[in-house]
């Protein structure tokens, strides 16, 4: 069945506090999810306290400021910090998002920070995505062709062609809208989750692919496709602004168009 | 544990090829039920305070019976239809998950044939 608490060993406990220095006059607290697999000990949350004087704007530059100077032992991903990597995906004041688009003004009281909901956690912020990147690589994310390419230059389409991706093609992958899927938290093993469908949807609708029939086929499927009940957590959470919600919706009517 | 690789379990037993099917009859019976449902509730509104002669007098118009009987097929119908839906969500124990669909088809058939006999035999016989 359904698990709607934690196991024992999963519940989260007070965790240690950390002072803003003495001075400090724009003050908030931070409180930040931390869990060491190796250590043997329950999750805890930390409560850091930060001078927003002196710090960027956005939760990243938090964490940022949190690992350089108050605790090195802090794990989370990052690298480009503008919202195009998709690797500081975290849930931060109860929605997924990115830490590196979502301005400190915006929480109201103190920020809270989990990694990505329902998913094994590596080290603190860091879940391990190893399985939906394999359900990404299952719906062959890449153009499926039997023509042979021009010799002489690009496949081609046309605008209106090219327009039907907008809206799907900017997905970079953070898994925000994966990991804050019920159908997902409950049937992750079977159900691909709205990015990899969002990903699948965007070949199917790409007028150079020729494998539509073939990826409509793998995808029709009562656990794989049709565990998602239009809960929309996707759309609403998504960073970029995209809806995933809509492209599995066109996967559905391209599966009606082709059965009725 | 499993050692099993990520792409194996992605991949799992593969497409089943159907749930299109279990979608569209959704959408089919929801739609169906929209006038259905007015109708019911109208003709109940109509009826409160009637007796039971009143109540016998009008499933016993054709009509009314066909229309009755067309209801209570798309309400269990599309009502065994979610409860699987649920089921399948929830239920993660596969002996658990093939009873309760089991039991959910079968209870909705015998609620269908039972209120659909009982409107014939009041239709019909009185």
């Amino acid at each position: 069945m359904v698990e709607f608490s934690l196991p024992a060993n999963s519940r989260v406990q007070t965790g240690k506090s950390h002072k803003a220095a003495a001075g400090a006059k724009n003050v908030k607290t931070f409180k930040i999810y931390r869990y060491d697999p190796d250590s043997g000990s329950n999750p805890r949350l930390d409560s850091y306290e930060i001078d927003l004087d002196k710090c960027g704007p956005m939760v990243l530059d938090a964490l940022l400021k949190i690992k350089n100077e108050i605790d090195s032992t802090l794990t989370f991903r990052r690298s480009c910090r503008e919202g195009i990597c998709g690797s500081c995906a975290m849930n931060i004041d109860g929605s997924n998002t990115l830490a590196c688009l979502k301005p400190i003004e915006d929480i109201k009281g103190d920020a809270k920070i989990y990694p990505l909901p329902h998913m094994p956690v590596v080290k603190d912020l860091v879940p391990d995505l190893t399985i939906p990147y394999a359900q990404l690589a299952s719906v062959k994310p890449w153009m499926q062709t039997q023509t042979p390419p021009p010799p002489d230059g690009e496949r081609l389409q046309s605008p209106e062609e090219r327009e039907k991706l907008d809206g799907m093609w900017e997905c970079i992958l953070c898994f925000c809208c994966q990991t804050s899927c019920p159908s997902y938290w409950w049937n992750g093993d079977r159900y691909l989750g709205p990015a990899v469908l969002l990903q699948a949807a965007r070949w199917i609708h790409d007028s150079r692919d020729e494998m539509t029939g073939e990826r409509l086929d793998a995808l029709e499927d009562p656990f794989k496709l049709y565990r998602c009940h239009t809960i929309m957590n996707c759309t609403k959470t998504c960073p970029k602004g995209l809806n995933p919600a809509k492209a599995i919706g066109s996967i559905k009517t391209k599966l009606l168009q082709r059965g009725v | 544990m499993t050692l099993r690789s990520p792409i194996g379990r992605a991949r799992g037993l593969g497409s089943a090829k159907s749930g299109m099917g279990h979608h569209w009859s959704t959408i089919v019976t929801a739609v169906g039920l929209i006038p259905l449902s007015l109708w019911f509730v109208v003709s109940i509104a109509r009826l409160a305070g009637a007796d039971h002669a009143a109540f016998s007098a009008w499933i016993g118009q054709g009509s009314n019976a066909a229309l009755m009987i067309l209801t209570i097929g798309l309400v269990c119908y599309h009502a065994s239809l979610g409860l699987s839906m649920v089921i399948e969500d929830y239920v993660s124990c596969k002996a658990k998950k093939f009873a309760g669909l089991l039991a959910t088809r079968l209870i909705a058939a015998l609620l269908a044939v039972g209120m659909t006999v009982s409107i014939l035999k009041i239709a019909v016989g009185g």
